[in-house]
């Protein structure tokens, strides 16, 4: 049997605004994945760490401060340090503007999911895409 | 997994975090890792917290985790939650109540997924805990799902088992039926702060005197507020005291023993379900030998016949 695809859910930063987090979290977890949810406001030093401890397959972070150009690439160099690269970022949240989505495609970021993103279409990105031994 | 192992025992928690998915996930080499690591556990005092949904226990393991650190001990915590019946999928909230430990390195939580057993814990937790343990952990706390009256399985991983209620739980007569009202070593009447504490912490009491306690330890009724910080030193102290307690009337020992025997039991049926798992289903072989019992061979003797075949190899 194959064993279910574990996620992080994580809020990073200032915002409080977490209804977005808990409709994926609760797509994911109908669609038979293992979700775990950080909660409000924490630091990418917290993120990376809950999700090292937790050993995930898959990072998603909501963001909806306007801050994905500072806390995303922190994010990605973290899990670089701690050589969990094969863990799958799942960015998501207040990202519309086209020059910033490229930007952080071209860091290495395998997707990011602006507003109005169909459900099924993160679900199936994260069964296509996470890696599970 | 030599690597593995070496980091894990060099005190790597990325190394701890990868034991544990090899152990939660039966992944191949489970039972090898698991014989490798075990010698080095059975140092940890490990705390079983269970209650109903929202009676607060997520929240009091985080005050809690607080008033052990501050003694300069380090804490693990493995945090259960139920998987849907219907999905598969699991939401692991208990994490949320213990942010501000995240980065405490001395501090460790894993939350695990019910994965449809039914005793309130996840099949893997006892040796969830087994890892925690042989990685060094001083104190080990467990939180059950939230449990309806009859999920009593912490009891039999744990040294110390709390049962949290909260005030407007029930009158006298839920308290003294029987299931998870009969498992505790230690009542925690959270939430205190609400009317109707005392009455709660009075009938618990209550229902605690129509037994004899003489000789034997009487589970204390503590009240706790994990919002204003009541009551957890006062747990802590009652805890280490159960330690003692324990240690002293010998009755370490005989849950020591009891334990291994449980544990010795429950590997033995492990490796008896692999052999049919590998000698019966995988190859078909069941499917073939089904052809005489239909044809009218008993199933019992069948059974022996094929049970002394699984065995032999």
């Amino acid at each position: 049997m194959l064993r279910p695809i574990k996620v992080l859910i994580a809020k990073p930063g200032l915002d409080g605004h977490d209804r977005g987090a808990k409709v994926v979290s609760r797509a994911l977890r109908d669609a038979g994945m293992e979700v775990i949810y950080t909660g409000l406001f924490q630091t990418p030093d917290e993120v990376v760490e809950a999700a090292l401890q937790e050993d995930v397959d898959v990072l998603g972070l909501s963001i909806l401060s306007g801050a994905h150009m500072t806390l995303i690439p922190r994010i990605m160099d973290l899990l670089k340090e701690n050589k969990a690269e094969d863990i799958l970022l799942v960015p998501g949240g207040t990202i519309v503007q086209k020059e910033e989505i490229n930007e952080l495609l071209a860091k290495g970021v395998p997707v990011v999911f602006g507003p109005d993103t169909p459900l099924e279409q993160i679900v199936t990105f994260i069964k296509e895409n996470a890696k599970i031994a | 997994m030599t690597e593995l192992l070496e980091r894990f025992c060099a005190g790597e928690r990325r190394a701890l975090a990868k034991v544990i998915t090899i152990i939660e996930n039966n992944l191949p080499g489970k039972n090898e890792l698991l014989s490798r690591i075990y010698p080095r556990a059975g140092k940890a005092f490990v705390v079983g917290v269970t209650g109903a949904p929202g009676a607060g226990k997520s929240s009091l393991l985080d005050r809690l985790t607080e008033v052990i650190r501050r003694r300069g001990l380090t804490v693990g915590v493995v945090a259960v939650d139920p998987t849907s019946p219907f999905t598969g999928g699991a939401i692991l909230g208990d994490r949320i109540r213990m942010q501000q430990h995240t980065m405490d390195k001395g501090v460790f939580v894993r939350s695990l997924a019910t994965r449809g057993s039914l005793g309130g814990l996840a099949r893997s937790a006892k040796e969830v805990i087994t890892a925690l343990d042989a990685f060094g952990i001083d104190v080990i706390l467990v939180e059950t799902v939230g449990v309806g009256q009859s999920e009593v399985d912490i009891m039999k991983i744990s040294n110390a088992t709390l049962v949290v209620l909260t005030p407007a739980g029930g009158d006298g007569v839920q308290a003294i039926k029987a299931g998870i009202m009969e498992i505790a070593d230690i009542f925690v009447v959270n939430k205190c702060d609400l009317p109707n504490a005392e009455k709660t912490v009075r009938e618990i009491n209550g229902m605690l005197d129509m037994d004899n306690w003489a000789g034997v330890w009487r589970p204390p009724v503590l009240a706790t507020n994990t919002l204003v910080n009541t009551g957890i030193d006062k747990l802590w102290q009652t805890l280490e005291y159960f330690r003692e307690y324990q240690k002293s009337t010998g009755l370490m020992a005989e849950a020591r023993k009891a334990k291994l025997r449980s544990d010795l039991l429950e590997i033995l049926e492990n490796e008896i379900r692999l052999k049919v798992q590998k000698g019966l289903l995988d190859n078909g072989r069941l499917d073939q030998e089904l052809a005489e019992v239909l044809e009218g061979a008993d199933p019992y003797t069948m059974a022996g016949k094929l049970l002394k075949d699984i065995l032999a190899h």
